[in-house]
Order: C-alpha cells, then sequence, then structure tokens
C-alpha cells in the first residue's frame, strides 16, 4: 500500500503535471473561467487517463510496439467519446460551453505520457491509480486557477454571488492573458517551495 | 457559436491571425510551443510544418465530415476519424518530403511527427466543424490560424533570447517566465479584437 501512497504524493506533488512537468496545458487553460466547468472537465480527464491507463496496462501483451502510440491514441479517444456522449446527454449547457475543448483532452499530453511512462511497465491496478492520481494532481491546479479567476472576474464562486455588488469585476480575469498570469504565478510559486526543499535535503 | 457566421473570407482570415489567434485565445497548442520556443531556428520550421500540416488537414477533415460522417449519420465518431485522417496526412507528408528534398526534409521533416500530438491540429478541425464553416471558410481558417500559431511562435522564441539572460527569480526561470511572457503576448493580440472578432 505504500507504493499506492508514494504515487499520490508524486503525482500530486513532486512530478504534478502541470507546473513540474508543464504538459497538457492545452486543452486546459480555456476552461477555467469558471469553477462549475472546470470541475466538470477535469472530472472528465481523471476519468479517461484512469481508463487509458487501466486499459494500457492489461493489453500491453498484446500491442505490437510499433503501433502502440497508434492504439494508445485510439484507446484514449474511445473513452473520451463516452465522456463526451454522457456529457450531451445530461449537461447540454455545460457541453456547449466547453465546446471543442472535450474533443481536445484526447490530444493532452499528460494522458499519453502516463500510459507510455507508467502504464505501460506496471500492473493494472496500480496503473489505474497512477492515472487517477494524475488527474487529480491537474485538477488541483485548475481549481486554484478558476477560483481566483471566477472570484475576481464574476464576483462569484460556482455561479453563486460572494463578492459584494461593490466590487467591479476585473474583464481581464474573463480573458485569455489572466489564464496565462495564473499558470505563470502558480509555477513559480511550486518551483520556489521544490527549490527550497531540495535545498533543505 | 452555433450559427454559420456570415464573415467573408478576408475578414475570416485575419480574424484568425490575430484576434482569435489559436493558441493565445485559444490556448492550443500548447506543450510543444513552450518546449520548441527556446530556439529560433526549430520554431520557424515547426511553424511552417504546422501551418502546411493545418491547412490540409482542416479541408481534409471537412470533406470527410461533409461526405462520409454526416450521411452516415454517425458524426459521434469524429473524434477518431479526424485524429486518425491528421495522422495519416502527417505520415504521407513525412514520406512525400523525404523524396522530395532532403534540405527541407531535414528543415521540416523532423518536426512533422510532433504535430499529430499538437492540440491546434484537431482543435481548429473540432471548431471548423461546431462554427458549421463551408468548404472555402475551412481552408482560409486553417490557413489563417497556422499562420497565427507560426507569428506567435516566432515572437516568443525572439523574447525567450532576452529572458534567458534576465535575472528571474530562481523559481520563475523556464516554463514559468515563459508562460508569463505568453500572457503579455495574449494581452497585446487583444488588442486587434476592436476590429474583427470570430466567435
Amino acid at each position: 500500500m505504500s507504493d499506492a501512497k508514494a504515487i499520490l504524493k508524486e503525482n500530486l506533488w513532486s512530478n504534478n503535471p502541470i507546473f513540474m512537468q508543464v504538459l497538457g496545458i492545452c486543452s486546459a487553460l480555456a476552461v477555467t473561467n469558471l469553477l462549475v466547468n472546470t470541475m466538470i472537465m477535469t472530472i472528465g480527464v481523471v476519468f479517461v487517463m484512469a481508463m487509458t491507463n487501466l486499459t494500457v496496462a492489461l493489453i500491453k501483451g498484446f500491442m505490437p510496439r510499433k503501433v502502440r502510440m497508434m492504439v494508445q491514441t485510439l484507446i484514449i479517444a474511445f473513452y473520451v467519446i463516452i465522456v463526451d456522449l454522457l456529457l450531451r446527454a445530461y449537461l447540454p449547457d455545460i457541453s456547449r460551453a466547453l465546446g471543442p475543448y472535450v474533443g481536445l483532452i484526447i490530444t493532452n499530453c499528460i494522458i499519453m505520457g502516463r500510459a507510455e511512462a507508467f502504464a505501460q511497465s506496471n500492473p493494472p491496478l496500480i496503473s489505474m491509480w497512477d492515472g487517477a492520481t494524475s488527474g487529480f494532481g491537474y485538477m488541483a491546479v485548475l481549481l486554484t486557477i478558476a477560483f481566483f479567476r471566477e472570484l475576481l472576474g464574476f464576483g462569484t464562486l460556482f455561479g453563486i454571488q460572494v463578492l459584494p455588488d461593490a466590487f467591479v469585476p476585473w474583464t481581464i480575469m474573463v480573458t485569455a492573458p489572466s489564464a496565462f498570469f495564473f499558470l505563470g504565478i502558480i509555477i513559480w510559486i511550486g518551483k520556489t517551495i521544490m527549490n527550497r526543499e531540495g535545498a533543505a535535503a | 457559436m452555433n450559427a454559420a457566421p456570415m464573415l467573408n473570407p478576408f475578414a475570416l482570415f485575419f480574424a484568425s491571425i490575430f484576434t482569435s489567434n489559436i493558441l493565445l485565445a485559444n490556448f492550443l497548442g500548447m506543450c510543444s510551443f513552450i518546449s520548441i520556443s527556446k530556439d529560433m531556428k526549430s520554431s520557424n520550421g515547426l511553424g511552417l510544418a504546422v501551418t502546411v500540416v493545418l491547412t490540409i488537414t482542416t479541408a481534409l477533415n471537412w470533406v470527410i465530415l461533409n461526405y462520409v460522417l454526416i450521411p452516415l449519420n454517425v458524426e459521434y465518431l469524429r473524434y477518431i476519424v479526424f485524429i486518425i485522417a491528421i495522422a495519416a496526412v502527417v505520415q504521407m507528408l513525412e514520406m512525400i518530403i523525404d523524396r522530395v528534398s532532403t534540405t527541407l526534409y531535414m528543415n521540416l521533416g523532423i518536426f512533422l511527427p510532433l504535430i499529430t500530438v499538437n492540440c491546434a491540429i484537431l482543435g481548429v478541425s473540432l471548431f471548423m466543424e461546431i462554427r458549421n464553416y463551408t468548404f472555402l471558410q475551412s481552408v482560409i481558417y486553417g490557413l489563417g490560424s497556422g499562420l497565427g500559431w507560426w507569428l506567435a511562435i516566432m515572437a516568443l522564441s525572439a523574447i525567450r533570447k532576452k529572458t534567458d539572460k534576465a535575472p528571474v527569480p530562481a523559481g520563475l526561470k523556464g516554463p514559468g517566465i515563459t508562460v508569463i511572457t505568453i500572457g503579455f503576448m495574449a494581452m497585446a493580440f487583444i488588442g486587434f479584437s476592436g476590429m474583427l472578432a470570430v466567435q
């Protein structure tokens, strides 16, 4: 079980897909202006990642090495289609707001990265855990960005008004640049703490 | 976003380069953008490759979508079909370039495998589908987005040449300062949005 714990810590913090590896930010930043959208999107990513890692770990014995990239892409696409159909059926509004970004989970480099780096050489269950925890690490960073963007951009959290009416929303928080600024700041904080830890050890 | 935009092709072309820059407004193609922009020469090569592939795949995916997927009523397969089409185009381009010219292959070919996983390529095809573009609009949108991406990566790699030597805090070095620089570029590009928009 200590293995599972080590993986959790590594994927949430010391090897966090976003601020340590700077991967998979393509499809991510666009959805962080509202917490609800971010939540749904990252739950989708966690699901796709866990299932992809599980599937890859299960069938790695039968997969010819030469075509494994293509096979992995198809596995990812398969799960993304499931997520997309579910969203369309049960949450049509959010599905419309997310637009093409659900489909873009396919090209999220983190998923392919974890499948390559972990699932190819580990048993199924622990691979699934690795996928899920990487997803959580991704979720944590995105929710942090979304929290500030929605709070300052709309004065709301999860659509509920929290700041008084006197607060003037910052228009820039709704537009693209703020996502980059927040991501930069989060990378900065993460790396600084990491450097301190490294220096102390 | 669901209604077909009645944009004239010229406006669409410039909108997709500047105001709706695929990278700075829609965040697509970031992974290779951050890692490759360290080096100006590679940025140029990748920018050219992205532009070529984007134009071809957007047109191809439009044909596939409207003449195969919609008549057969299997639109939900589009993710898989689009990504396979993109991988096939990239593979074919690589073989053709290899045959035609060695220098071009050395400059362009090495970037082609990177492109299959570039979110911008799939993203443009998906935007094309959501916005119900016509064939002409799709080609122009693909070309414009590619040029916009190329412009953005060249600009960023030029800026990075300076920031690499600047005394930034240790934790901010590398990806941190790069992302913040991209933020400032995005602000600059938003400045064009009073002129035209494509949303």
